[in-house]
């Protein structure tokens, strides 16, 4: 059986891809953003997830206004990185996993989330800086360290799909993984955010105890981020900073109860304030154990008590 | 016929790309969007008017687009996605625009970046609604989320108002 061992929530700020793609990680100003995410590295290389799936927006890439879906599931072989105005980004195309990639689709539209499916699909720093992040520079003709699902959001045009939704999507992305035949270690990336704001007289604006507040509860309290209305999104995190809805699917997907094992904070990166964060199930650590040994021990009673009643009669 | 007023039109310097600008704008994000290709950038730049006849724009879209008035771009349904396209064909930053759609010099708006951005204090509206969210604020995480209490009030108010 395939399960999904952690989530984890990263910012996506091209300019972090430019910095990594133009040598730039030792200066001072990226260091600072480089730097929080060596411990994710390390997390990422010891936990060696068999698959990623990865929930991220296109920005006018793969996606112009021709057509926008709300949820978009990559089913493809592959994905090649998107030329976004200056080249593609030096990094590998992304190998896709499309049997499992095709059996969420299936589970989760048959749970009535209408997914569009896509088997042709460029993607942009979205998904890929992420990816840098957690998996470190890879040269462009050497490989990720494992396949990638994309689910790309429109989180571009309002109304984006609601927080709730996010979240009931991930709690189906469990639920397919899960009843998916192979056993496949899954790790699955809520990307975007957090607080920013790119676009008109208010761009700049950055709302550090919002982000705090939203990941204390995301670690925590995940139930209450779920009914926040947009418009307090685009209110206190900026216009563009709804994209943080993303991070819910991501935990939707998690057990009600997690363990924070890594989160990171910084402000700015460009125009961002980066927030990352890792969320891993309890269960990862009870499956070590064998299971069903209490279970064992209560058919052992009931049968002992079997045994007396036996010898009463 | 008149824009139709939304809850997020209080949030001040914001123009959200909703679904109706998505519709007006339309023809100033697929211009945008062809400047994706060289070629495109090369002809924009030889006859900028000319080339935006190619495109289905009002005459305010292409007095915007000829301007570079980012912030009326965005209001006539330019996304900042795709506005960001022109920018860059023009060789400015990203940080450039930002600073042009906010009227300040680049340099000024790299130091408020650097000194942890905009303030959400005082920026949240336009019509003085300047509480926190309650999803999010401190004295909201004390309260235990409870959805039957505000249910029950709302019964036990209506139910008196029967009685009188």
């Amino acid at each position: 059986m395939a399960r999904i061992i952690a989530g984890i929530g990263s910012s996506h700020v091209p300019a972090i891809g430019a910095a990594l793609d133009n040598g730039k990680t030792e200066e001072p100003y990226w260091k600072r953003v480089f730097s929080g995410f060596e411990k994710s590295q390390a997390w990422m290389r010891e936990a060696k997830p068999d698959v990623a799936i990865i929930v991220y927006n296109d920005h006018a890439s793969a996606f112009s206004v021709e057509m926008i879906p709300t949820f978009a599931l990559g089913c493809a072989a592959e994905f090649p990185p998107a030329d976004e105005g200056w080249g593609p980004r030096p990094v590998p195309v992304v190998q896709g996993h499309p049997a499992l990639a095709s059996h969420i689709a299936q589970s989760v539209i048959l749970d009535e989330f209408d997914l569009t499916i896509c088997n042709k699909m460029e993607v942009d720093h979205g998904m890929t800086v992420p990816m840098n992040l957690l998996f470190g520079k890879v040269d462009k003709d050497a490989h990720w360290p494992c396949p990638v699902i994309p689910l790309a959001v429109n989180v571009v045009m309002y109304p984006p799909p609601t927080g709730h939704r996010c979240y009931m999507l991930g709690r189906a992305i469990r639920k397919a993984v899960e009843s998916y035949p192979e056993d496949l270690k899954v790790v699955i990336f809520g990307t975007g955010g957090l607080s920013h704001q790119i676009s008109g007289p208010r761009a700049g604006l950055i709302n550090s105890q919002w982000d705090k507040s939203f990941l204390d509860n995301l670690s925590k309290n995940p139930e209450r981020l779920v009914r926040i209305p947009h418009v307090d999104y685009m209110r206190e995190a900026g216009a563009e900073g709804i994209e943080m809805v993303m991070w819910l699917v991501m935990r939707g997907a998690l057990d009600d109860k997690v363990d924070e094992v890594y989160r990171f904070y910084t402000v700015p990166a460009s125009n961002t304030a980066v927030g990352h964060i890792i969320l891993q199930n309890r269960r990862r650590a009870a499956r070590t154990t064998p299971r069903r040994r209490p279970a064992a021990a209560k058919h052992k009673r009931a049968a002992a008590r079997g045994n007396v009643q036996r010898v009463r009669s | 016929m008149a824009r139709k007023e939304q809850p997020y039109d209080d949030i001040p310097g914001t123009f959200v790309f909703d679904a109706e600008r998505s519709r007006r704008g339309y023809g100033i994000n697929m211009f945008c969007m062809s400047l994706m290709k060289d070629e495109n950038r090369k002809a924009f730049k030889a006859d900028e008017a000319g080339y935006l006849k190619k495109f289905p724009l009002t005459p305010e879209q292409t007095e915007a687009i000829l301007e570079r008035d980012y912030n009326r771009m965005l209001e006539l349904g330019g996304n900042i996605y795709f506005t960001a396209k022109l920018g860059a064909t023009d060789g400015h930053s990203f940080q450039h625009l930002a600073a042009v759609m906010t009227g300040n010099s680049q340099e000024d708006y790299a130091k408020m970046m650097l000194g942890g951005g905009r303030s959400i204090e005082g920026n949240r509206s336009r019509s003085g609604k300047n509480t926190p969210s309650k999803f999010l604020s401190p004295a909201a995480a004390k309260k235990k989320p409870s959805a039957a209490r505000p249910k029950t009030k709302a019964r036990s108010k209506s139910r008196s108002a029967r009685r009188k």
